[in-house]
């Protein structure tokens, strides 16, 4: 199998404070379904946002061996205050895919509409996103960064503040996704429920990466990924 | 009303702002940044003064200035150097003192600097019509053309940067579009009052849409609306055509807050 991304030594700080990650070496396959689990503050959202190139490393390198990459980042809803469909939303995510002046092609619009049947909320493509629950904005959220076709989707914490039938179904989607698309898929949290029976490899970073490998050689200490005192 | 050239004028130069104005402040109000539109105006006080000095024309100098000041907001704000606000305090502060000292220098402290501070629709001629004419669609345009970049942009903007958009041209388009409404608009509502007219029929349409097309589209129309409806009421009760347009606008907003609560 080939790459997805690898990263050599990196290093980060923001500023002049002292560095969030040390050292992290990292490779990811093509087709891999990873978790990134750590306490909160030990460095899974900066370790992330260095992969999709929103943050630049201090030292070592990132490098991307794909050139589609999704993002979910960590939040709930839409940062916006207009009123916003589930449709206008996924389309947001197409952007990128098309070009740039102009309305949007009959092709594009077939792309959006797959990406939001993929997800399951065909029926509510022209609901108001404030309408939908939680997991349905999730769900939205995810349909969105699938609408680029993606290669790499990174989603973090993607069932914050979703209940647990919200969090199974999220989980299952994902599965489908990977299997389906073949796509590369990082997936932080701070806890795992359901995920972590699809990982197959599950990476703890706290300051660095202090396990790398298949969810059942997960020290016992660590079985709940949010320990801070491991 | 109509039999008057000048009201006819000043209807055709509000149809123009009044649609544009809420077009470029629907992005502004989304990106959490409906102040930029006074800090900009505070700039084209300077622009204006610059006129004055340099005895060029005071819409031209009022362009230029301001879209470099916006590009500044812009640029300050990108680097994240300085908090967004702050950016904004400074280049809003550094506009008005520096108009202040410029309109001095050029010995103009005695021209009737009111109307640009709160409009003088009523003093347009055919010139001011056919540059606000021609701008005013040359903006709706490049708008229409970029909504959906420059939507995806106000969604979700890290989201936006990852999949490869042009973010940063496109925040500074936003931006030069902003100077370019309010340097337009100078006559119509002031500069003083401008940023209004590009932030109350988005907030307006914004609790009675339905979608972010249609918050665009009612804004657009509110901001016609209230335009229209302002220079009407200013001509027949002779009040000031800029603030009486704002309060329509605010009235609006009023309505549209009353409506959303209503409806549930």
């Amino acid at each position: 199998m080939s790459l997805a991304l690898r990263l050599e030594q990196v290093t980060f700080a923001y500023g002049h404070a002292p560095p969030v990650l040390r050292d992290v070496d990292l490779q990811v396959e093509r087709g891999e379904f990873v978790a990134i689990a750590g306490p909160n503050g030990g460095g899974k959202t900066t370790l992330v946002r260095l992969v999709v190139g929103l943050e630049q490393p201090t030292s070592g390198r990132v490098e991307l061996m794909v050139r589609k990459v999704g993002y979910l980042p960590q939040r709930t809803q839409a940062g916006i205050d207009a009123p916003l469909t589930v449709r206008e939303l996924v389309t947001t995510g197409r952007a990128s895919r098309t070009r740039l002046i102009g309305p949007l092609s009959g092709a594009d619009r077939m792309s959006v509409q797959e990406a939001i049947d993929r997800v399951g909320l065909s029926t509510s493509a022209d609901r108001r996103l404030t309408t939908l629950s939680g997991g349905q904005q999730q769900r939205a959220f995810i349909a969105k960064a699938l609408a680029a076709d993606p290669e790499l989707l990174v989603l973090d914490e993607p069932t914050t503040g979703v209940d647990v039938e919200a969090q199974d179904a999220i989980a299952a989607l994902l599965q489908r996704l990977r299997s389906e698309l073949e796509m590369t898929i990082l997936y932080v949290s701070h806890e795992f429920g359901a995920v972590e029976r699809f990982v197959e490899r599950i990476v703890l970073v706290r300051g660095g990466i202090v396990f790398d490998g298949p969810p059942a050689a997960l020290p016992g200490v660590w079985h709940d990924p949010s320990h801070a005192h491991a | 009303m109509l039999d008057l050239e000048f009201m006819r004028l000043a209807f055709g130069a509000g149809i123009v702002v009044g649609l544009l104005a809420p077009a470029v402040g629907f992005f502004l109000v989304q990106r959490r940044l409906s102040l930029v539109g006074d800090g900009i105006g505070h700039v084209a006080f300077a622009g204006v003064a610059l006129g004055y000095l340099l005895d060029l024309p005071l819409v031209l100098t009022a362009l230029v200035v301001s879209v470099a000041g916006g590009l500044s907001i812009e640029w300050i704000r990108a680097r994240r150097r300085t908090a967004g606000d702050q950016a904004l305090a400074l280049i809003f502060y550094t506009g008005i003192a520096g108009g202040v000292v410029l309109v001095s220098a050029a010995g103009a402290l005695n021209v009737n600097l009111f109307q640009f501070l709160f409009g003088s629709i009523l003093t347009v001629t055919r010139g001011d019509l056919a540059v606000i004419a021609a701008l005013g669609a040359c903006s709706l345009v490049v708008i229409a053309l970029l909504y959906r970049p420059l939507v995806a942009v106000v969604v979700d903007e890290e989201g936006a940067r990852v999949a490869g958009l042009p973010v940063s041209a496109l925040n500074s388009l936003t931006v030069a579009l902003a100077a370019v409404t309010i340097a337009l608009s100078m006559r119509i509502v002031g500069i003083l009052l401008i940023a209004a007219l590009m932030v109350l029929p988005v907030i307006a349409a914004s609790r009675i849409a339905w979608s972010m097309r249609s918050t665009i589209l009612l804004g657009m129309g509110i901001g016609l609306g209230s335009v229209l409806a302002g220079i009407s009421i200013a001509y027949y009760a002779d009040l000031p055509p800029g603030g009486t347009t704002v309060l329509v606008a605010a009235a609006a907003v009023l309505v549209a807050e009353f409506w959303s609560v209503v409806r549930g």
